[in-house]
């Protein structure tokens, strides 16, 4: 640990990077780009190497009172670090796939995903409220321009909603904060997670920031921004927002509205309960009848951030381990997917399913990894997807049955999208003469896929490495909503256990 | 009273009175050859005015050691800050106008003079603590805008924007007089201080309609809804280094005379002119975002979010605290930066001919063709937007906390709600720059001067600029605190 300022660090590198490809050559900056970026994942592989795990609850903080009215407070927790490593991992990924398809504006396009990774470590790391919020809404400048200038023919309107749909939810949260820190008299983030708010004003506040991280998460119904930005956006961009802009939305869950207002989140499980079970269902029945690969994964991740929300609110251990996991998990295999639906778009430049075919003929090794990540994000076991979603339902089962069925059926339904999705791309006959001729995945391609592939499967098979860090953390807010968690709706009835003597008797008699 | 003291305590308002006199015999001996060299000149006096002013500001000074002339002027921290930003923004519309004006022959060298007479009115104005006082500087600011709104002679807009300033400004005035004549008539007194004492308790109809009639006099000067309608018009037909000085002098020189006349002089009947100070916030900021919406002008556009703004700074005062006197100064020296710049980038925007160009069609990829502009002009627009990190969103943070500390929750949700429609044009600005295909229509360069000025502007509003709020808030908390002295 120490008193060096790694976090600093790691919000410095990108920044320098994002400058210095402003004035850079186009090939220049892809190199300045992944050179800073791919420093920065080496900085977070440091950072979890030094975190102490089952050490203190906050470590690597770096506090300086360099602003009125706030302080500038970085320092993580085990959720925050995993959330961190997630965003430098994809990253370099992000600039990859970048690395042939962006041909106009190179320089100025890698300064804004550089300075989205600032931005995206800033909010996981800051431990300042307002702090919090300059980073978290500061996403909305790169992101906007990512998608109008880069993004496909629909960009400007997907841009748009994109901007207005998540400043709109952001703004109330603005005003939740001031009044909570009015109240609470601080504007640090530990202190306020302990902090007791008035019952009633919880309600209150907990909805300003429900309107917020509900947009970013996104919920159903004001999911409706995300596959409009998704599919315009360019591969790097769709990835970046799968893998960790979504995110913010849990975490803010997470870190603000369950520990700060644990009474009002009970008060309002049943709203988050049926959003979600809404979601669930509804979007991935949407899914079903894409016709365009993007949009068909964009709705899968509605209906994935779904089961993040009842993990969220299940109000116990497995559940918000689970969606912790889950998020962790649609992070790299939405981002996987994005990628995937990327190598084969800027081949043949369309996104529309019924163009492809048989794929499976002519490139062998992008199906085998399009294959690993569908069946990662169905959830098959092995893979990060059936941990997540295992714990999430477990947790959320033991409050009720009915929520834990319903969205269950979300997961059959996912195997029927994906399935169906991979079958009309990959196998089949090659109808389309110019798709069976795609060259397959080059080396860069296989890099960015393999290292995708690997993590997947690691969190699939030993999950305890990525669940470690963040077990007491979770213990910690498992604890502090104790006193607010409902009770479950599965009544049981300890039966009386047959005497043991009998029990014996009858085994020794057969 | 010791009448040296009192005229120490005017001292830049000597100076300028006494330059100003001086460089209109000058102009007028010398001519326009020498316009150049006055308007150096004048941006020395403002510079040196500047200076005066600071020891006063850094200071805090307060109290009765900063009373001129038995209590008609005020030399204190707050009228100091007001006129530091005043300053600052006349000195801009100094260095940006010799070039807009060469182009149509029209420099001549009143201009200078007449800007520093503006100035000059300002800082009576801001210094008041007298309704005649207040009523000199306003008078004495008004008639030399009224002039420099039509100092392009050969442009029917020109002329146009100043007749309608006139006829409006002059009604305003008038209606402002009428307030104050009431207002004297209720209380027997036009110190600000004695009217405060002699408003304690139960306020009289009269006193009730005095104040009305100033506030709508205030808000026509400030151009709050409903009082904002000549706000376009004069924007979009005053030259436009005129405009940049008008969307930023006066705004801040009226605003701080509005928070005197409400905080200091009707302080003790607040209930009286709170519910309209937050109609008045309101619906500024729901009109200036939406008309806002359909302009195709550029200029057009700021006068607008110029009303926007307004609304923004006025839920500060509706909070009617000393934290809200406080986030309005911050907000208004950030919005001189903005608006400095906005108006700054917005002059450099030239076709080949070196025409101005206005339309909001003509900028299309100007990311590709000039680039540095174009970056700039977005710092601009999505820090007038209030988003961070850009220094914008601070203006707009300190404002509202103001009013959610204050208990004007409802309000502050309301306002800050609202805020998302103009963030709409903002970003449509923004998206013509950037997302559409070059239109190639901005050719012309410009000198570096204006670069200098956009440059010290994009710094201030850039993340950078948090790196002052400790500084700024300082400053304004102690400005802020002279108005609450007598509570």
């Amino acid at each position: 640990m120490g008193g060096f300022p790694i976090l600093s660090l790691m919000l410095l590198v990108p920044l320098v990077g994002a400058v210095a490809c402003l004035f850079a050559e186009a090939k220049t900056a892809r190199l300045i780009a992944l050179v800073a970026t791919l420093i920065d994942f080496a900085l977070g592989i440091v950072l979890w190497l030094n975190f102490d795990v089952g050490g203190a609850q906050w470590q690597f903080v770096e506090k300086v009172p360099l602003f009125a009215g706030f302080s500038y407070a970085l320092g993580i927790d085990g959720i925050a670090l995993l959330l961190i490593v997630l965003s430098v991992f994809l990253m370099p990924i992000c600039i990859g796939a970048s690395w042939n398809s962006i041909t106009k504006r190179v320089g100025e396009y890698f300064a804004a995903f550089l300075l989205m990774e600032v931005l995206m470590i800033g909010v996981f790391a800051a431990q300042d409220l307002y702090l919090f919020y300059i980073f978290f809404e500061a996403g909305l400048i790169p992101m906007y321009l990512i998608i109008g200038i880069w993004g496909g023919d629909n960009r400007i309107y997907a841009s748009y909603k994109f901007f207005l749909y998540t400043l709109l939810g952001s703004v109330l949260m603005l005003i939740a904060m001031m009044w909570m820190v009015h109240e609470a008299g601080t504007t640090d983030i530990p202190t306020l997670m302990s902090y007791d708010f008035p019952a009633h004003a919880q309600t209150w506040l907990f909805l300003a920031f429900f309107a917020s991280f509900a947009v970013k998460m996104p919920m159903w119904p004001v999911h409706t921004w995300l596959p409009d930005a998704h599919v315009q956006a360019p591969t790097a961009g769709s990835v970046i927002l799968a893998g960790v802009l979504l995110k913010m939305g849990g975490y803010g869950f997470i870190r603000f509205s369950l520990p700060m207002f644990p009474e009002a989140s009970a008060q309002f499980a049943w709203l988050i309960y049926a959003l979600s079970m809404a979601a669930v269902v509804i979007t991935s029945l949407i899914a079903l009848v894409q016709h365009d690969m993007k949009k068909l994964i964009a709705y899968s991740s509605v209906a994935h951030m779904g089961v993040v929300t009842i993990g969220l609110f299940a109000f116990n251990t497995q559940g918000l381990e689970g969606s912790m996991i889950v998020m962790l998990s649609h992070g790299l295999v939405a981002g996987a997917l994005f990628l995937c639906v990327g190598v084969i778009y800027d081949r043949l430049h369309t996104r529309e399913i019924s163009r492809y075919g048989g794929i499976a003929i002519n490139m062998p090794k992008y199906a085998m990894f399009f294959l690993l990540f569908t069946m990662a994000s169905i959830g098959l076991p092995g893979t990060s997807g059936f941990v997540g979603e295992f714990l999430s339902l477990a947790g959320v089962y033991q409050i009720s049955t009915w929520v834990a069925l319903v969205c269950t059926t979300g997961i059959i339904l996912g195997a029927a999208y994906m399935l169906y999705l991979y079958r009309r791309v990959a196998f089949g006959e090659q109808k389309n003469a110019d798709a069976a001729a795609m060259p397959d995945i080059d080396k860069r391609e296989w890099i960015m896929l393999g290292a995708l592939a690997a993590a997947v499967l690691w969190m699939g098979v030993y999950p305890e490495s990525f669940l470690a860090p963040m077990r007491k953390d979770i213990a910690a807010l498992d604890a502090r909503l104790a006193r607010a968690a409902p009770q479950g709706d599965s009544h049981l009835k300890i039966g009386k256990p047959k005497p043991v003597e009998e029990h014996a008797a009858q085994g020794g008699a057969h | 009273m010791d009448f040296a003291a009192s005229l120490k305590l005017i001292a830049p308002e000597l100076l300028m009175s006494v330059s100003g006199l001086v460089l209109l015999l000058v102009s007028a001996w010398a001519g326009d050859k020498a316009s150049r060299a006055i308007s150096v000149a004048a941006a020395v006096v403002l510079g040196a005015c500047f200076f005066l002013v600071a020891p006063a500001v850094c200071s805090g000074a307060s109290g009765p050691d900063t009373l001129a002339f038995g209590g008609q002027f005020s030399a204190d921290a707050f009228a100091g800050l007001a006129k530091l930003m005043i300053f600052a923004a006349g000195g801009a519309a100094l260095v940006i106008a010799p070039a807009f004006f060469e182009r149509f022959n029209a420099m001549r060298a009143e201009y200078p003079v007449l800007v520093l007479f503006a100035v000059l009115g300002m800082s009576i104005m801001v210094s008041a603590r007298d309704l005649i006082t207040l009523y000199i500087g306003l008078e004495l600011n008004s008639l030399a805008a009224y002039v420099l709104a039509a100092f392009l002679r050969t442009d029917d807009r020109s002329a146009e924007a100043g007749l309608k300033y006139f006829v409006l400004g002059a009604l305003a005035s008038g209606i402002l007089l009428f307030g104050m004549s009431l207002t004297y008539g209720f209380t027997g007194t036009t110190s600000f201080e004695g009217i405060r004492v002699a408003l304690n308790g139960e306020m009289a109809m009269g006193a009730l309609f005095g104040l009305i009639f100033m506030l709508a006099g205030l808000a026509f000067k400030i151009s709050a809804v409903p009082f904002h309608m000549w706000t376009p018009d004069v924007y979009e037909g005053a030259p436009t280094p005129v405009t940049a000085f008008f969307a930023s002098a006066p705004k801040v020189a009226a605003l701080a005379l509005t928070m005197r006349v409400t905080l200091e002089a009707f302080g003790a009947q607040e209930e009286a002119w709170r519910q309209i100070v937050i109609f008045a916030a309101i619906a500024s900021i729901v009109i200036g975002a939406l008309g806002a919406i359909g302009q195709s002008n550029l200029k057009r556009l700021l006068a607008y979010s110029s009303i926007n703004n307004v609304g923004f700074i006025l839920i500060g005062l509706a909070a009617g605290t000393p934290a809200g006197a406080s986030a309005m100064l911050v907000y208004l020296a950030i919005y001189v930066a903005m608006t400095v710049g906005g108006f700054v980038a917005v002059l450099m925007l030239k076709d080949e001919n070196g025409n101005q160009v206005e339309a909001i069609a003509d900028i299309a990829g100007l990311s590709r063709t000039r680039s540095a502009l174009a970056f700039c002009l977005m710092l601009v627009m999505f820090s007038l937007a209030g988003i961070p990190p850009l220094f914008g969103f601070w203006g707009k943070f300190v404002v509202f906390q103001a009013a959610v500390n204050a208990g004007f929750v409802a309000l502050a949700a309301i306002g800050i709600a609202a805020s998302v429609i103009g963030a709409f044009y903002y970003i449509k600005v923004v998206k013509v720059m950037y997302f559409d295909e070059p239109a190639d229509v901005v050719k012309g360069e410009s000198d570096w001067a204006h670069w200098a000025l956009l440059a010290i502007s994009a710094l201030a509003i850039s993340p950078l600029g948090y790196l002052l709020t400790p500084w700024l808030g300082n400053l304004a908390d102690k400005a802020a605190a002279v108005l609450f002295l007598g509570v």
